[in-house]
């Protein structure tokens, strides 16, 4: 039943995918890591970003490759003015309240989202988004490929970014030891919010990725939560390399438990090895205890 | 105690006014929310232990008590007890994982909302639950059948549960067990230190609150007579969950009462403003929570004793004054 031509197809698409969910993931894992916060609104953000890109498209004919450029850093100075200016003051420097503010901001994205543009789904067609590539043993999608190599080179200059950059190293340093940081003379409050920013340009590099093969509505963003949570913690809270192993194991698991248990079945393989990896092994492959 | 009475003796006298079945139906759901928080706010609220999954429970609650009688022809009484039952089994297995592996805060957090999810999904897809159609519970207008011709009967059944639950509220802040909790609250290490037995009190309280939000899930299923899986398993009841004792002023008795009325009204009123468009009530939901963990971290059940305290001191101050004068 199971023969290597429809298993090698899987395995690469899965792959493929992994890795767009490997780039959201590395989103919240650098959020989690510096500011010690599980951002539930991330989802809803992702739903804002792939929103923009739709309507670049739409509205502007910009295609998505193209406003990336845009839209990356319009989300970036959106996630740093709402963690400066919302999270951070509001949460009183409480994790519990973190979660819920966080909550209370994913539940206004997407529903104003849903009161804007209503709860159609949405595509959009760009010239590559049918083109496939031959590689033999499987028949892969353009756009896709191209995201696989984008989230690759974008984990690299992120990780360059990280160690040679005095922003990267006063983030490191914040993640590391804050009050010392703050001792040391960086100003802490405006690192949470550029790395909250970071995360957010991630998403909407994401989006645009993603928005070539795949739709829009004002709930996507959720189906991505615990996808990504599960890589996170799968991968270890705040590692950037275990962010992107967790997010192609996880795209293959999805891939091959759709396969072989139906669509919707498919999904709750993630949930599974979300709630195992969380019983087991809450620290994650590539992750130390805190 | 008496102002538990008094309170629910003032509700339970608004249907000899001649409500009509719409302020009923309102204060029904509203009712239902405010069952479901207290349930939450008994782990979340006393205990620390914030869940985002509350909807395991209503959800199991629901679908225990429509599945039984539907598919296996028992009694809805009899259905609704063992729908309580299931829903404390569920929350005493998701406790017993979770808070065997040490999972706090955060994590607990996603665990509980992966249960919730999984729980979603199975329901979606299996036979038994009507799949992704739904249950539909039989119309059966007697008493036996627990199905009722007026409102009013469901709006004291529901308002007697919410009592119940109020007085075990009232009851947890008086006892060992409720201090043990409020321990954990407020600092784990340093409670289990001084020799609380962590594991068993949050278990209880799970098993407790997962048992409360179960009831309201089965009274919700025999008034609906409908369930499906996003209505039972669906995010929006663990929203409502944490949100209606927030509001309220979670870890008090009369916090998630007051929190699930205010936020339903706020939700009906902005459907006035804004028409049934959907989404808006929620997107007003959303930034009530963030408003009020900015602005009233206790609620307004903290927020009233916050102002009743400074009348009370200017009152002081002021007859001090004026004694200074005379």
């Amino acid at each position: 039943m199971l023969s290597p031509a429809i298993l090698i197809p899987a395995i690469l698409n899965g792959v493929l995918t992994g890795a767009v969910y490997a780039l959201i993931a590395l989103g919240l894992t650098l959020i989690y890591g510096v500011l010690h916060i599980i951002n539930f609104a991330h989802g809803a953000l992702l739903t804002a970003a792939l929103f923009a890109a739709y309507f670049a498209f739409k509205v502007l004919g910009l295609d998505p490759y193209i406003a990336v450029v845009a839209i990356a850093p319009l989300f970036f100075a959106f996630g740093y003015a709402l963690q400066r200016f919302v999270i951070g003051p509001a949460s009183h420097g409480d994790e519990r309240n973190v979660l819920l503010v966080t909550l209370g901001i994913a539940i206004v994205i997407e529903n104003l989202a849903l009161y804007a543009f209503h709860a159609d789904t949405r595509t959009i067609d760009v010239p590559a988004g049918f083109d496939v590539i031959d590689v033999g043993v499987a028949l892969l999608g353009v756009s896709r490929v191209v995201g696989f190599f984008a989230v690759l080179v974008l984990t690299l200059v992120l990780w360059a970014f990280m160690r040679l950059t005095d922003t990267g190293k006063a983030i490191r340093a914040v993640a590391k030891e804050q009050l010392g940081a703050q001792l040391a003379g960086i100003d802490v409050v405006h690192i949470y919010g550029v790395t909250f920013g970071l995360g957010t340009a991630c998403l909407a590099i994401a989006a645009c990725l993603l928005i070539p093969t795949f739709y829009v509505n004002p709930y996507v963003g959720q189906g991505f939560v615990l996808v990504a949570f599960t890589i996170v913690v799968l991968g270890g809270m705040g590692s950037i390399t275990g962010a992107l192993v967790g997010g192609i194991l996880i795209g293959v698991i999805e891939s091959l438990g759709g396969l072989l248990f139906g669509e919707s079945l498919g999904q709750l393989g993630i949930f599974v090895v979300f709630i195992l990896v969380l019983l087991v092994r809450p620290t994650g492959l590539f992750g130390v205890r805190a | 105690m008496k102002s538990t009475i008094a309170a629910c003796a003032v509700l339970a006298s608004i249907p000899l006014f001649g409500a009509s079945n719409v302020t009923l139906n309102f204060l029904v759901v509203a009712l239902v929310v405010a069952l479901v928080g207290q349930g939450w706010n008994i782990l979340g609220g006393y205990g620390g232990q914030y869940s985002f999954g509350h909807a395991a429970f209503f959800g199991s609650g629901a679908y225990v008590t429509a599945v039984l009688q539907v598919k296996y022809g028992l009694n809805a009484w009899f259905a609704i007890a063992v729908g309580i039952a299931a829903g404390a089994l569920v929350g005493a297995i998701i406790g017993f994982l979770a808070f065997r592996s040490g999972l706090r805060g955060s994590y607990f957090a996603l665990v509980t909302l992966a249960f919730a999810e999984v729980l979603r999904i199975v329901a979606s897809v299996t036979p038994i639950t009507g799949a992704g159609v739904g249950t539909l519970i039989k119309l059966d207008m007697r008493p036996e059948a627990f199905q009722f011709q007026s409102r009013a009967v469901f709006y004291w059944i529901i308002l007697f549960l919410v009592f119940v639950s109020l007085l075990i509220a009232g009851r947890l802040e008086q006892t060992r067990f409720g201090a043990w909790l409020v321990a954990i609250r407020e600092n784990e290490d340093s409670a289990r230190a001084l020799g609380v037995d962590v594991f068993a009190i949050k278990l209880r309280a799970m098993i407790l609150s997962s048992a409360m939000t179960a009831a309201a899930g089965c009274f919700y299923a025999q008034y609906f007579l409908f369930v499906d899986s996003s209505i039972a398993f669906g995010s929006w009841i663990s929203v409502e969950a944490l949100l209606a004792p927030i509001v309220g002023g979670s870890g008090t008795v009369f916090g998630p009462l007051a929190g699930a009325l205010i936020v339903r009204l706020l939700g009906e009123a902005a459907k006035l403003v804004a028409g049934d468009a959907p989404g808006i009530d929620l997107a007003i939901y959303g930034a009530v929570l963030v408003g009020v963990i900015a602005f009233a971290p206790r609620g307004i059940v903290g927020l009233m004793a916050a102002l009743s305290a400074r009348l009370r001191a200017n009152i002081v101050s002021a007859a001090d004054g004026s004694g200074k004068h005379g």
